[in-house]
């Protein structure tokens, strides 16, 4: 063979050669995949009754014949510890009048209002901290130790600042919930692989280009990790607001309706308001944020198979 | 082999001699670090890899074989000289499959696709044709994590394909399979290379590897990585690569890679 050549063509009498190995080479390759690849498994709705609900109710069960317990060996007055019975009444009495309703959905919607006025707000300060180093440098630490301050210390500046009103409950909110989200997405920014980046740019992302194909998706689960905490973050921002704050302007919401519990001692209503507030913080957990979590794990196959 | 030199006329514009080379690097250096304080990775290196040439870049750890090819795949920039790459962008295959797990494997090459202008409703229909290329027929809609290491990396070099463009480079894309996954993929980049008419700048640092793929092996010193010899490999392909002519050559050519890496023990 000449020197020069360069030609990528193979030999010709190899034709035969070739057409053999390649035909070859297709089975292996052919036989190694089919040895490799991962058949995906779903369960059935029978075990997934079986593993995924059946624990967390029998905890419950376990937590109701304690408390059970605990009344009937009197172990401290009934008006201290009412029973699960008496909880339950309250509840109904609630439901006759009408108001349970009305006072799980003024929370529920100054709850999710206020968030997803915290996601419209924390996302571009996230991006902007992430993406920019002089600004993560200016507020990136206090970002971050705003996390750590319970959003309660917030209330009583927020009543000076704002009146007793919605505007005070919001501003709660967002000042709990928009750090979480903004470093939520910061963290998720940060821990996509360079190598994704590189890819990208090798085919042609770029730019916002970049970040619109790449940099935002391989981002999702630290930001949907952050929102999930903004959520927890907003709820009890709120619960916090509500508690302090009376006001008859003021619709009457889960907060508000513990403390007037409180207030007429009331001990069973008071535990009826404890168990809403944890079951409306579950509640949206379960329904909106696990579901879209677990989707996009599972798309990307970091969702381990725990049973 | 005048067989060879025949076949190469009906592959149009496969290498007329003094034709314009695929890529071109001239008297490129490249060091790193403050002025004063500075690491010389790449000094004066020169080499062109002509249209349809399979070329692969030989060297020790710390020869700049990956700089290298990052500064060809324009993802960084010469101290010093000048790279050209006709085509435009060259596609570059990393040795992890760099796919993006939120997207299918068929999505993977569709979005190079659509990135390379490739209008929408033509994009399934290339994406298929692709994963088929590489025998992945079937595998557009399965998850990245669904496919074994050697499918990942089969839907790299289709998602890499999609770029269009007819330079690809390649960054030790098989180091991290096992032999036998390693072998079917020789052979099928082999395929390809021939089929599709590239021409391929492939980084690596097994010699026996070089010498199963390559029509020119060139040897990189270390620190910094200058050209210290070039093979013209004329074993016909398809080579298998435990076949005696690849054995001999490997043994010649790890000799010179150890006489190199020796070196710098002495110093």
């Amino acid at each position: 063979m000449a020197s020069t050549d360069t030609t990528p063509v193979l030999d010709q009498d190899d034709e035969a050669a070739r057409g053999a190995n390649d035909t070859d080479t297709a089975g292996v390759g052919a036989g190694l995949d089919a040895l490799d690849s991962v058949a995906a498994q779903r369960s059935s709705l029978g075990e997934v009754l079986r593993g995924k609900a059946l624990p967390p109710l029998i905890g419950v069960l376990v937590v109701l014949a304690l408390w059970q317990a605990a009344y009937s060996l009197h172990l401290t007055s009934s008006y201290k510890l009412p029973s699960p019975a008496d909880v339950w009444h309250s509840a109904q009495d609630l439901w006759y009048q009408g108001t349970l309703f009305s006072i799980v959905w003024t929370s529920v919607w100054r709850g999710l209002s206020g968030f997803l006025l915290a996601v419209v707000i924390g996302t571009p300060i996230g991006l902007l901290v992430a993406r920019i180093r002089p600004v993560r440098t200016a507020i990136g630490p206090v970002l971050q130790g705003l996390q750590s301050l319970p959003s309660v210390a917030w209330v009583p500046a927020a009543v000076i600042w704002l009146g007793i009103n919605d505007s005070m409950m919001y501003a709660v909110i967002l000042l709990g919930a928009v750090p979480s989200i903004a470093n939520g997405l910061v963290a998720g920014i940060d821990q996509v692989p360079p190598l994704f980046l590189r890819a990208g740019r090798t085919i042609g992302a770029t730019g916002l280009t970049g970040a619109r194909h790449i940099l935002i998706p391989a981002a999702l689960p630290g930001y949907l990790a952050g929102l999930k905490q903004g959520w927890a973050f907003s709820w009890r921002s709120l619960m916090a607001a509500e508690l302090v704050a009376s006001s008859p302007d003021l619709g009457r919401g889960l907060g508000r309706f513990l403390e007037d519990q409180r207030e007429l001692s009331d001990m069973s209503g008071v535990l009826l308001g404890i168990v809403l507030i944890l079951f409306v913080g579950i509640a949206i957990e379960l329904l909106v944020f696990t579901p879209v979590e677990r989707r996009v794990l599972r798309n990307r196959g970091l969702l381990a198979a725990t049973k | 082999m005048t067989s060879a030199l025949t076949t190469s006329a009906d592959a149009p514009g496969a290498d007329a001699p003094g034709g314009a080379p695929a890529v071109r690097i001239s008297h490129v250096h490249k060091s790193f670090g403050r002025p004063g304080a500075q690491t010389h990775v790449l000094d004066d290196i020169t080499l062109d890899v002509a249209p349809g040439e399979f070329v692969t870049l030989l060297g020790a750890s710390g020869c700049g074989k990956s700089t290298l090819l990052n500064l060809v795949a324009d993802l960084d920039q010469p101290t010093r000289g000048t790279i050209e790459v006709t085509g435009g962008r060259p596609a570059l295959m990393f040795q992890e499959h760099a796919l993006f797990p939120w997207l299918t494997a068929g999505k993977n090459i569709e979005l190079a696709l659509k990135l390379a202008g490739v209008p929408r409703p033509e994009r399934r229909a290339e994406a298929e044709r692709l994963l088929e290329l590489v025998r992945l027929d079937g595998a557009y809609g399965k998850r990245v994590h669904e496919l074994s290491g050697g499918m990942r990396q089969r839907v790299a070099m289709a998602r890499a394909l999609a770029q269009g463009s007819k330079v690809l480079l390649m960054d030790e894309p098989f180091a991290a399979l096992d032999a036998i996954t390693r072998d079917v993929l020789h052979d099928e980049i082999t395929r390809i290379w021939a089929e599709r008419k590239l021409s391929v700048l492939f980084v690596t640092h097994n010699v026996r590897e070089a010498v199963r793929l390559a029509q020119r092996v060139v040897l990189l010193s270390s620190r910094p990585g200058r050209v210290a010899r070039e093979w013209r490999i004329d074993l016909p392909q398809p080579r298998r690569i435990e076949s005696a002519g690849v054995a001999d050559l490997s043994i010649e050519i790890t000799e010179e890679l150890r006489g190199e890496i020796r070196r710098h023990g002495q110093h």
